[in-house]
């Protein structure tokens, strides 16, 4: 067995778990795995500016690429830092290993150190256990490569989400014997089960007969790869589709069957058919509070049938009357085989025209789109202008809001956005980190003037690292979102949302090196974009609009969701 | 405890540091209600089993279940068949005595429960009560005209009757 230092025995885990890039800040406990990077051709690291953008970079880097994200800070303060942008990856399900620097477990007379509340100690382990899907610390170097395989095995497999290691300082900088495997072991950790084929047969009965069948599709059919059998089950059934927020790019939007996504903002079309569907095909998703908002009327005359892989989502949220907990293609692939051979020919033309006719009557982009300085318009112009493949990631607020209604995806993973967590300054950060993993792809950050200054110290990384991306700052000059509930909900008693027009963002972006456009037309914004697509550093495109401009139409808290309000 | 929607549910665990935080922050964050957690070894000396009792609907119950068996420190988690399984639970209890009389009435209660004395004093008894939750209550409302100056309870422990077990074949 070779002999190797604890840092060593991690960097050769990792590169055995094809990783290629780190995406970190360093410190006084996790030195000596710097140290070990010194000279390493294979593994790429990235510094961020804040360790909560390391993990947002690490999640942008898995959620546009499919695979584990890695971050990387020090003990205490920089692990806590780390905290949200885990939390962050847990509520998304997004793959990501975190790892941090702990103290020495031992000191140097031998007595254990951990628990005596060190300098920069602190207690990760117990701080991330209701945020990570599990977390380690190894006490010897020999741990060290099973641990990193589990790691890997447990953020990817199943639901995925993220696993945090803890490396005492001393058991990254002691030599010992390992044995490296690429085999998990993990004796509780169970694999999801193949489909039931007596509920895959039941599921296929109830949808053949369905009259008024519809598809809700969550962030898991994109995690599962699941988006061509979305397209062949929906031709099949020519059942509409509708996503949740986390869904977007599951099913192309620009689809004659695509309704958008449901929820508080969403789609008025989707909002409407879905309480007009007899049968409701979920899956991959938890059928969350934003996404479905009355518990009780969601859906309320349809047969609900509910594929998941965490058996923990079946019935949490909504009650439904058939569950098959499976991987998302696993299932769709025996349902589209179980009700072919069910279907009858010719049937459903009444509801295809109804969802054509509530499409043409709801959706807000078959609606008239301006040619002012209003979100609808920049987003629309937008889609024009970038590719396909492009790949959008969002802030969190009214941009986020916006970009669900007026953004139209098209592939799966070309849109990233905070959807459980709601983290302002999410976006810049997984920008940069999809654009790491996609560097041939043009990724643009749809942001608030709010959202963007927590993370406006990335651009520093990304100029520093070259990793261009655009930000497009959907400047009102207030906290947008929370400015609308005051405005509507409050009686406009506004308070604490007024950001002036501070900063100037164009300067800003040129103090760190990055380029900025101010733009004042819609003229102006399709050739800021032309420019930036084209540019091979970090542009920010400062669009300023109405501080009064509402997202609408919406659902209030309380409603069902054919209750939206507000003229759009 | 509220007959019917007690729930008694045995969990088998990997038996390493962590364990019981997680899972009763599990508790905690989902507000789930537990009545008891017993924890301690088994025949297996890295697992070790943890017996909760929820007062739980069926569906809380269900989520319950679900969240437990999602981590991955837990092997196994089952419900214990209501009316089908064994439970005890142990209490210690220092009761204030007086005179020779009240020593004589509580004796004389610690028989009646089965109980043993495991401490004497002049001025007070400790008593160890074993049995369901029920009897040990029970005891408890009569020392308390005596004077209960301390109590320990553990907690329910509990297995399924018969031959049926919950445990992971090595």
């Amino acid at each position: 067995m070779p002999k190797m230092s604890g840092a060593q025995a991690l960097l050769e885990s990792l590169e055995r778990q094809n990783v290629d890039t780190i995406f970190g800040i360093l410190g006084g406990a996790i030195l000596p795995v710097y140290d070990a990077l010194c000279g390493n051709k294979k593994i790429r690291h990235i510094l961020a500016r804040h360790e909560q953008c390391a993990a947002h970079e690490a999640e942008g880097y898995a959620r546009a690429s499919g695979r584990a994200g890695v971050c990387m800070a020090t003990s205490g303060p920089g692990a806590t830092n780390l905290v949200t942008g885990i939390a962050n990856a847990y509520m998304d399900s997004s793959p990501i290993v975190a790892l941090t620097g702990q103290i020495p477990s031992y000191g140097v007379n031998s007595s254990y150190m951990i628990g005596r509340d060190a300098f920069q100690e602190a207690d990760i382990l117990g701080i991330t256990t209701a945020i990570t899907k599990y977390n380690y610390q190894p006490r010897s170097v020999s741990e060290i490569p099973q641990m990193v395989t589990n790691a890997f095995h447990i953020a990817t497999t199943g639901r995925p989400g993220p696993v945090l290691i803890d490396l005492p300082k001393n058991v990254q900088s002691n030599i010992d014997e390992v044995e490296f495997t690429n085999t998990p072991n993990i004796r509780g950790y169970r694999l999801p089960q193949p489909p039931d084929p007596a509920k895959i047969s039941q599921a296929a009965e109830l949808l053949a007969k369905a009259e008024r069948p519809i598809l809700l599709v969550g962030g898991g059919v994109i995690l599962a790869g699941a988006s061509d059998e979305i397209v062949q089950m929906s031709d099949l059934l020519m059942a509409p589709v509708a996503t949740t927020f986390m869904g977007k790019g599951a099913f192309p939007e620009n689809h004659p069957l695509s309704l958008g996504s449901i929820g508080m903002h969403g789609n008025p079309a989707a909002n409407r058919l879905i309480g007009e569907a007899d049968v409701l095909l979920a899956i991959g998703t938890r059928l969350s509070d934003r996404a479905t908002t009355n518990l009780d009327t969601f859906a309320a005359d349809a047969k609900k049938i509910q594929i998941d892989v965490d058996a923990a989502e079946i019935n949490k949220n909504i009650e439904v009357d058939l569950a098959i907990v499976a991987d998302a293609k696993a299932s769709l692939k025996m349902l589209l085989t179980a009700i072919s051979k069910k279907l009858r020919k010719g049937e459903g033309k009444a509801w295809t025209n109804r969802v054509k006719e509530a499409k043409e009557q709801l959706s807000p982009l078959l609606k008239e789109i301006p040619r002012d300085m209003v979100p609808k318009a920049l987003l629309s112009e937008l889609r024009k202008l970038l590719p396909q493949s492009g790949i959008v990631t969002t802030e969190v607020g009214q941009n986020q809001m916006w970009s669900a209604l007026y953004m139209q995806v098209l592939q799966p993973r070309t849109f990233i956005s905070s959807g459980g967590l709601g983290t302002m300054g999410f976006g810049f950060p997984a920008a940069i980190g999809a654009k790491v993993a996609c560097p041939d792809r043009m990724v643009i950050d749809i942001a608030g003037d709010g959202s963007f200054i927590m993370s406006e110290q990335e651009l520093a990384c990304s100029v520093m690292e070259d990793i261009p991306v655009i930000v497009m700052v959907l400047n009102n000059s207030v906290l947008g979102m929370v400015a609308q509930w005051q405005r509507t909900l409050y009686e406009k008693r506004y308070n604490a949302i007024n950001l002036g027009k501070t900063p100037n963002f164009v300067k800003l972006a040129e103090a760190y090196g990055a380029q900025g456009i101010r733009v004042n037309s819609i003229d102006e914004f399709r050739n800021a974009i032309k420019t930036a697509l084209n540019s091979k550093v970090t542009t920010v495109i400062d669009v300023p609009i109405g501080s009064e401009t509402d997202v609408v139409p919406f659902v209030p808290p309380g409603c069902g969701l054919p209750q939206q309000r507000g003229d759009y | 405890m509220e007959p019917g929607k007690t729930k008694v549910i045995s969990v088998l665990v990997e038996n390493k540091p962590g364990v019981l935080h997680t899972i009763s922050n599990l508790f905690r964050r989902r507000n789930f209600n537990i009545e008891s957690i017993t924890v301690g070894a088994t025949q297996q000396k890295d697992i070790a089993r943890m017996t909760i009792t929820v007062n739980a609907d069926e569906k809380t119950l269900e989520q319950v279940t679900k969240q437990v068996a999602k981590q991955i420190d837990v092997l196994k988690v089952e419900e214990l068949e209501p009316g089908n399984f064994v439970m005890r639970e142990l209490a210690l209890i220092k009761v204030k005595i007086t005179d020779s009389k009240e020593r004589s009435d509580v004796i004389n209660f610690i028989n009646v429960f089965r109980g043993r004395i495991i401490d004497v004093s002049t001025d007070s008894l400790t008593a160890e009560i074993t049995g369901g939750p029920d009897k040990i209550d029970a005891f408890l409302n009569l020392m308390k005209t005596f004077g209960v100056l301390e109590l320990a309870r553990t907690g329910i422990t509990a297995l399924a009757r018969g031959a049926k077990s919950i445990r992971i074949d090595e």
